[in-house]
């Protein structure tokens, strides 16, 4: 057995001294609210009302025509409030630390879809909000950033580094340091020291027990395959957690593969082992461990690092993990949007693209299930950008 | 480490290995060992460096913007150890170390004469394998303190480190701070309790006047540890200020002097 917070070797808490009791004091909050029946029951009392869930399990006919292989399911996360899983977390972390008596909440956003979802949950509990996001991430998701102050978010432009999400965890956590008496550092994937890879994990198995329960629901038995992408990780961890322990699912974590000029986020496909953001995981990087700066298309992607119990994942053998460029990434946007009338976040389309592939490959009956993480309205622009539309 | 001081407080000064370039940063080490600081520490820079405020950050970039490889900073180190007798504290992040692989980064680090290691996100629960190795090795592990590190804790990492305890003396990152917090005095009483007749206390974090230097070690410090202001005067050097170099060694000197026990003040 593996001592708690590490996935075989990866995990841990490389953090300095001063963050060792407060991540101490998260592990024990959270450890005895996990179990608590008010504060579940308070979880999913928000999720169903505030959030949306359950999430519809939608069968895509169209997509499944198109490719003449297995079925294809989505798991639309994509129709929750703020149009991402996102919000599966931020609420479950937001209440833990209203329990805790915080009462200004930090958090880190690429995309801008874990500021944005940041900013709800707080409103809805009544906790302050401030967000980091790195200059380069506000200058392509500006629609986020308006958002997130819409909801009474104060949005800290983060300068350093590659001015990416990277960028933006390493100010948040700088900012925790400084502030530790009231604030609670909400971050928005699988990543960082434990407790928060196995907490937003949990978090996010919501997705994969839902999965588990329409498709037991309509067809006797799990799917044969699930699809996800994976970034920092997190709504691919929540798809897979409830089905690890059931081999005869397969597991596809989908990275960014970027573009052959400008990189890649691939990091469990390119990466080594190495220590970024308080854990031992996979990072890009170069050989003297210095963090890689990377690309993708979609922003929630373009991250060097991994959550650890993806990495243990792959090591195992349990989960696959393959690469959709850029380009790919495009491809499925418009296909899906015009033979299903849904538009993807671009990081999803990463996974609807594979799954695409996959379903060539696999038996008529066979069922894959895709969790479209998030919907396709911040992407918009973008698009056009290189459709030439000017927005 | 802190051997040849007799009845003095102790001065460790920082400076960022190859800032701006590693030529140019052996000369601010110059300065700041004319100015008679009584341990060097240098870091290696890194890319996400979690622990430090902007002035650190700054240095960072410059160093890796000149291509300064953590094999430099080694190079740096065995250079200063030719020319003088200086004891030289390495600060690194854990990743530069881990990729190089632990065994070979510590054994290229004793061949350059490092005395001392600090990896501020190696956690005393982290550090135990990588303490050992360090040790094996001759050079000491020194560990970190923080405000909130609690009593039983405290114990722990006092029973760990080697070389001295490396106090942070605020929540926060690195950076210079105008005012000595009233706290730190408190908290260097504190750790003083831990670590008498046991091991040298060192404080940083924000220490960047002579006032600060001597009221640390009035409350029971055996050294103070400068860092950022430091580096504010290599970065007016790297951006072309001629006099910057002579600043540096006057200011650490003003510190040196703020370490003298008991003496009368001289300014």
């Amino acid at each position: 057995m593996a001592p708690p917070g590490r996935f075989g070797k990866y995990g841990g808490q490389y953090v300095p001294e001063t963050l060792i009791p407060a991540v101490r004091e998260l592990d024990e909050a959270y450890s005895r609210l996990k179990r608590d029946r008010g504060f579940r029951s308070e979880l999913s009392a928000m999720l169903r009302e505030y959030a949306g869930r359950p999430t519809p399990l939608y069968y895509a006919a169209n997509l499944t025509r198109r490719t003449g292989g297995a079925r294809i399911y989505l798991k639309r996360e994509d129709l929750l409030h703020g149009g991402a899983h996102k919000i599966n977390n931020t609420i479950g972390q937001g209440l833990l630390a209203k329990k805790m008596g915080k009462t200004r909440i930090i958090a880190e956003t690429g995309a801008g879809q874990h500021g944005v979802a940041t900013a709800m949950a707080c409103a809805a509990l009544g906790l302050r909000s401030e967000v980091y996001m790195g200059t380069e991430d506000m200058e392509r998701q500006r629609l986020n950033v308006l958002r997130m102050q819409l909801l009474g978010a104060k949005v800290h432009p983060v300068d350093s580094g590659a001015k990416t999400l990277k960028d933006a965890i390493n100010e948040a956590l700088r900012d925790w340091v400084t502030n530790l008496g009231d604030t609670y550092y909400l971050i928005g994937s699988v990543v960082g020291p434990h407790p928060y890879p196995t907490m937003v994990r949990d978090f996010q198995s919501v997705i994969g027990r839902e999965i588990s329960r329409q498709t037991a629901a309509e067809r006797g038995r799990p799917p044969d395959a699930l699809v996800a992408c994976v970034g920092g990780g997190s709504n691919s961890m929540g798809t897979f957690y409830p089905f690890v322990r059931r081999k005869e699912v397969k597991l596809y974590g989908v990275e960014a593969g970027g573009d052959p000029d400008r990189g890649n986020a691939a990091t469990l496909s390119f990466g080594r082992e190495g220590v970024v953001h308080g854990m031992l995981s996979y990072v890009l990087q170069d050989g003297d461990g210095q963090i890689s700066g990377t690309h993708s298309v979609a922003a929630g992607l373009d991250y060097p690092g991994v959550g650890p119990e993806h990495a243990f994942l792959k090591d195992s053998g349990r989960a696959s993990y393959v690469t959709i460029g850029d380009d790919e990434a495009i491809g499925a946007f418009h296909t899906l949007s015009k033979e299903e009338g849904i538009i993807p976040a671009l990081e999803s389309a990463h996974a609807v693209a594979y799954a695409l592939k996959l379903a060539r490959r696999m038996k008529k009956d066979d069922v894959i299930v895709v969790t479209l993480s998030g919907r396709g309205d911040k992407d918009v622009q973008i698009i056009g950008h290189m459709d030439g539309f000017a927005i | 480490m802190f051997a040849s001081l007799r009845g003095e407080g102790g001065l460790v000064a920082y400076v960022m290995g190859g800032d701006p370039d590693p030529v140019a940063s052996l000369e601010s080490i110059e300065a700041v060992l004319r100015g008679g600081a009584d341990i060097l520490e240098i870091g290696i820079p890194f890319s996400d460096p979690i622990a430090d405020g902007k002035s650190i950050q700054a240095a960072a970039v410059r160093a890796l913007s000149s291509s300064t490889r953590p094999r430099d900073v080694l190079e740096i180190t065995r250079e200063v150890k030719k020319r003088h007798g200086v004891p030289v504290v390495l600060m690194t992040y854990f990743n530069p170390v881990f990729a190089a692989g632990v065994g070979s980064f510590l054994d290229a680090a004793g061949r350059a004469g490092v005395d001392g290691i600090v990896v501020p996100d190696l956690p005393l629960e982290e550090a135990d394998v990588f303490g050992k190795a360090v040790r094996k090795r001759g050079m000491d592990s020194i560990l970190l303190a923080a405000p909130t590190t609690g009593e039983a804790r405290m114990k722990k990492v006092v029973a760990n480190t080697s070389g001295f305890l490396y106090l942070v003396s605020v929540l926060g990152v690195t950076g210079a701070r105008k005012d000595l917090r009233s706290e730190t005095v408190g908290l260097v009483k504190f750790a003083r309790r831990f670590t008498a007749g046991k091991i040298p206390l060192a404080v940083g974090f924000g220490i960047s006047k002579p006032e600060h230097v001597r009221a640390v070690i009035a409350a029971g410090a055996d050294a103070a540890i400068v860092g950022s202001a430091i580096v504010d005067m290599v970065a007016q050097s790297a951006a072309g200020d001629g006099g910057a170099l002579g600043r540096i060694e006057a200011y650490v000197r003003s510190l040196k002097r703020a370490t003298l026990k008991g003496r009368p003040e001289a300014e």
